[in-house]
């Protein structure tokens, strides 16, 4: 890719031994050992060798980087992403979506399981595993909760988790029904794994195709209203509460999604749930010219809405920022704006625009980006990462945070190119994405 | 003498002036039409294509009936003869057509902001004759054309617009276009009939039918549509005809100086009772006859052809 903004290694061949790295005069953010100071980063053998003031004695730095004005941190997971393999490689594989992961800082995702076949039993878990290897990013696949999405069946957990799924989710929908609601939070106590819920009552969605609002009034489109994702995040947390288990609330969107969040908190639900750039950043009053680029599910909300998830995140209520990274090739988003497929891809501006909208704006400090962006999204999955601990996996992110560049989507490392922030400008970037000691990124 | 707008996309921010000009210039092509010879020369080799993606008996004919009377060279589209049956993209069949060297496109399309897509895949002028639930813009120009003959002014007229409002593209074209002219528009449905947000609307809002039409000047009667019974918006067409239908009854009540409107085509005996849309009071077949005069003015200002 000559004309790309950076270059990812791939495949990533395994070296024996690993170069050992030494990363100097970085501000380390790591949030999860109360670290948030200048200092130096030694790795060696994949792992984390030392964080400290000083270089360790006697270590042989192969690579040296000089991370001056720049953030180094546990590597970014991107909790929620559609990597299309297998079934739609027309707009996404595991192949290219890592390499927009690695390019946009993340070292892990997780894939949602609405591919063709979908995720819903073993082997398919095993396949998404099996191919993420080599990959310049860590893949963790999401499993479905019912098979073939279809709300009716329950997946079997136990064998996808044993084959490498860390969550089950039929994301792209709700599980409809009540019962299949319930039982299926109730067998996910079993595995400790969260069930990550798409929240949409589809009963009020049907033909809908933004948000309901003053301006689906404007122009004539038939809107998703607010409640249909309101009540499927309360009725979620009240059978996870009621059956002891844990639920993670998908993209929320609403101010009314967000407060009942907050108040389940408030009562000590095991709820966690997350938001994406998007919803931060653009309203429905950006739909105007009814540009594709800009619809997904759940829909861009009011200013009011985008307000309250702002605040949501400042207060704690939202844990995670994911991008639900969701690639379509242009046959589906060059069309009239009901005929067009909801979603827009965001791995390679989800960490920019957190930067140019919620720290340069002062929601958030770094310290607290990076807890919603590595340490809470680890936490969620029950993963390892999301710390610079000594003897940890050497997984880092070296952002700069200051560094503004205009969004080229032809530039992009991703298949597809429907993104909302297109020609916009952003502040921020990841330099180097480094997985198990080596560089996988380096941007020019 | 031209507008201030490229394209006529909807009634949403067009300035009063242009409005205006564009009812001028209606009155004076009305005009031409009382002539025995009613063609004008003033789209000679200029070529309008009429992209029809729904069914349209009205529009399309007045329409082409305009392009024919201004000299202009009219050429067919309908979906169910073209090769959208093959599965041709909208963009590609816009660019199939544009590259065949056209000058304006009138399109009809079942998906709110289709003459905005268009835009931004041709070079050519585009004419929205009807998009989803957004807006008809032609419609509420005939419409004001309609009122404006009749009363003589717009300004400090009141309409009530009565049926189906949120299914309404002329009910959005008319509460733009009328409240820039200066009138009071009162929208009124059923509570499942209106948009649940209208505060971006410049216009009331009531559910009761005699409120809608205390004080007013024009009553305009939506079409109701059969297919929406029974999907939970009303229980029946004879509660509908009680609460919302305009009979002599009921029109009888109001000053005989009322107008009333229809964008056609009406059910009869549903939401307009027979005696009524065709009694004095009824204006409905002058909007058809002003619907060409007005299409004459749009094509003829937006297609800057030789002058009249």
């Amino acid at each position: 890719m000559p004309d790309s903004y950076g270059r990812v290694t791939f495949p990533v061949t395994p070296v024996d031994p690993v170069p050992p790295i030494l990363i100097t005069g970085g501000r380390v953010i790591d949030p999860a050992n109360d670290i948030d100071d200048y200092l130096t980063v030694a790795l060696s053998g994949g792992t984390i060798c030392a964080v400290g003031k000083k270089i360790p004695e006697g270590f042989e730095a192969g690579v040296t980087i000089d991370a001056k004005g720049m953030w180094v941190v546990p590597g970014l997971v991107d909790m929620h992403v559609h990597l299309r393999e297998p079934g739609r490689e027309d707009k996404e594989t595991i192949a290219s979506g890592t390499m927009a992961a690695a390019a946009g800082g993340f070292t892990a995702v997780a894939c949602m399981p609405n591919t063709t076949p979908a995720l819903d039993e073993e082997s398919k878990i095993r396949y998404v595993v099996q191919r993420s290897e080599g990959c310049p990013c860590r893949v963790y696949p999401v499993g479905a909760i019912t098979e073939k999405l279809e709300g009716e069946k329950l997946a079997p957990f136990g064998e996808m988790v044993g084959a490498g799924a860390k969550a089950f989710s039929d994301d792209g929908r709700s599980v409809s029904n009540s019962y299949m609601m319930r039982n299926a939070l109730n067998y996910s106590k079993s595995f400790n794994v969260p069930l990550i819920c798409h929240c949409e009552d589809h009963d009020l969605t049907g033909q809908c195709h933004m948000n309901e609002s003053a301006m689906s009034t404007r122009l004539g489109v038939r809107g998703i209203p607010s409640i249909a994702e309101e009540i499927v995040v309360a009725r979620d947390i009240m059978i996870a509460e009621y059956t002891g288990a844990r639920v993670h609330i998908a993209h929320v969107t609403t101010a009314g999604a967000v407060q009942i969040v907050r108040e389940a908190k408030s009562r000590g639900a095991h709820v966690t749930c997350e938001t994406c750039p998007h919803y931060f950043v653009f309203t429905d009053e950006d739909l105007a010219t009814y540009d594709t680029n800009k619809k997904m599910n759940p829909p861009l909300r009011t200013p009011r809405d985008r307000a309250a998830v702002i605040e949501g995140l400042s207060d704690g209520t939202i844990d995670v920022i994911a991008s639900d990274h969701a690639p379509h090739c242009s046959e589906e988003k060059d069309v009239e704006f009901a005929a067009a497929a909801f979603g827009v891809i965001g791995l390679e501006t989800s960490l920019a625009a957190a930067i140019t909208h919620l720290i340069d704006t002062n929601v958030l400090v770094p310290s607290h980006l990076v807890e919603k962006m590595s340490v809470a999204p680890n936490r969620v999955l029950g993963l390892q990462g999301g710390t610079l601990a000594a003897s940890s996996v050497a997984d880092i992110t070296i952002i700069d945070p200051s560094c503004e560049w205009s969004v080229d989507s032809s530039r992009f490392f991703s298949k597809s190119r429907n993104t909302p922030f297109e020609g916009l400008t952003l502040r921020g970037a990841a330099r180097y994405t480094i997985l198990g000691g080596r560089i996988v990124f380096e941007r020019r | 003498m031209a507008l201030s707008i490229q394209h006529l996309l909807g009634l949403e921010g067009v300035a009063k002036e242009d409005i205006n000009r564009i009812l001028d210039t209606a009155d004076s092509f009305y005009e031409v039409l009382q002539r025995e010879i009613k063609v004008v020369p003033t789209l000679r080799g200029k070529t309008i294509v009429n992209l029809f993606y729904e069914p349209s008996t009205r529009t399309r004919l007045s329409f082409e009936l305009a392009e024919k009377r201004l000299s202009g060279s009219p050429l067919n589209f309908s979906a169910s003869t073209s090769s959208v049956q093959k599965g041709e993209s909208l963009k590609d069949t816009v660019r199939n057509i544009a590259a065949m060297k056209i000058d304006m496109i009138v399109v009809r399309h079942g998906a709110a902001g289709v003459p905005y897509f268009l835009t931004r895949c041709t070079d050519a002028v585009i004419v929205n004759a009807g998009d989803g639930l957004h807006e008809h813009p032609t419609q509420s120009l005939l419409d004001m054309m309609t009122i404006r003959r009749h009363f003589g002014r717009l300004e400090g007229l009141k309409v009530a617009i009565v049926g189906d409002i949120w299914h309404s593209r002329v009910a959005r074209s008319n509460a733009w276009g009328m409240t820039t002219m200066g009138m009071d528009v009162v929208l009124c449905g059923p509570p499942t009939f209106l948009p649940q947000h209208t505060e971006s609307l410049p216009v009331r809002v009531t559910d009761d039918m005699d409120t809608a039409v205390e004080g007013v000047d024009v009553i305009m009667m939506l079409r109701v549509q059969f297919e929406r019974q029974g999907t939970g918006l009303f229980p029946s067409i004879r509660e509908y005809r009680q609460r919302y239908g305009l009979d002599k009854e009921r029109l009888s009540r109001l000053p005989k100086e009322v107008i009333v409107m229809h964008p056609g085509p009406i059910n009869r005996g549903i939401e307009l009772a027979s005696n009524v849309a065709d009694c004095e009071q009824s204006v409905i077949l002058d909007q058809v006859t002003n619907g060409v005069a007005v299409r004459m003015a749009v094509l003829y200002l937006l297609g800057g052809g030789e002058s009249a």
